[in-house]
């Protein structure tokens, strides 16, 4: 048994019954195993954007329609959604569901926010030619923050979820382990955006319609 | 000691027990420092993208950058940094998989393709 010293800053000790070869939570290695998976599926969808980067034929190209200052802000607002979720999981861990309450709402308006503002570029680059069939740069592109987007509303969906399980009362701090899962689903959500909005955004693309 | 301790089962490959090894995580002001470093990552990404003298250098930042934030997140915010070996080998093996069919592709599109 851990010896829990009087002088640390103690957590409630998580009740765990469940007896597994590992020594690990089942449902906390499941959805490590499900992000290595997602991983592989990003993987793809980015690499098809590399593949085909440079080689539409016809425009509009990515720095034609690209708005670098408003993506920026959607990147700074989902980084502010993974503090917000690992504040709430710091939240239920010490027994607050004050403060847990507040900060999965705050994650679960941030990405709102995200997906609103992903929506609103799409629509602008709709009103430019820019559909998902235009040429392969669209095609692409959306397809992969498409993909990504549907993650983040799966997330939002999560967080939902978990705010009403703890109004309902059926989040103990015994349960910190569904606010921390939802959470790695949605700090992984937030790498993959890392990543998109360096290779997709920031990368230059190079001559329009050429090879890069 | 910063930070607050849980408990989680035993990591050591033994039966799983009520209660076992002790890890760590990172305090809420902790949490806020990431998140601050984060921010200005993501600045200083968007301030090189503008500036025409370190265009030759461009790609090579961005990548450091992304870099660094993707492992900031993985390692506090994920916790993989105090968790157990066993999670990080399985999002290692999905992430080296998804470098790997990056590789793949690009290499058999875009030096064996015609």
């Amino acid at each position: 048994m851990a010896q829990l010293g009087r002088s640390m800053d103690v957590h409630v000790v998580e009740s765990e019954h469940e007896r597994t070869s590992t020594g690990l939570p089942h449902l906390k290695l499941a959805m490590w195993l499900f992000l290595a998976s997602d991983c592989l599926l990003f993987g793809a969808l980015i690499s098809t954007y590399v593949l085909y980067r440079g080689a539409s034929r016809v425009g509009p190209y990515p720095a034609e329609v690209f708005d670098i200052p408003y993506t920026s802000v959607s990147s700074f607002v989902l980084l502010a959604s993974s503090l917000t979720m690992v504040l709430a999981l710091a939240a239920i861990q010490r027994g607050d569901q004050g403060q847990l309450r507040v900060w999965l709402l705050a994650t679960a308006m941030l990405g709102t926010t995200f997906v609103g503002g992903q929506v609103f570029e799409f629509t602008t680059f709709a009103d430019e030619g820019l559909t998902l069939t235009t040429n392969l740069f669209s095609t692409t592109f959306y397809v992969l923050t498409g993909f990504h987007g549907t993650h983040v509303v799966v997330g939002i969906l999560m967080l939902l979820t978990v705010l009403a399980l703890s109004f309902a009362g059926r989040l103990p701090p015994e349960r910190a382990m569904t606010v921390e899962l939802v959470g790695l689903y949605w700090h992984f959500v937030d790498i993959v955006w890392i990543v998109i909005f360096t290779v997709v955004y920031l990368i230059p693309t190079g001559t329009p319609g050429g090879a890069q | 000691m910063s930070g607050r301790e849980t408990v989680e089962p035993e990591t050591t490959g033994a039966r799983a027990r009520h209660a076992g090894a002790v890890t760590r995580h990172p305090s809420p002001k902790e949490y806020v420092r990431i998140a601050i470093i984060l921010a200005v990552i993501t600045a200083l990404e968007v301030v090189v993208y503008y500036i025409d003298a370190v265009r030759d250098l461009l790609i090579p930042l961005l990548f450091l950058f992304s870099l660094i934030k993707f492992t900031l997140v993985v390692l506090w915010f994920m916790h993989l940094k105090f968790d157990s070996r066993t999670y990080a080998r399985f999002f290692v093996l999905g992430f080296a998989g998804a470098i790997t069919l990056y590789l793949i592709v690009l290499l058999t599109f875009r030096v064996f393709g015609g």
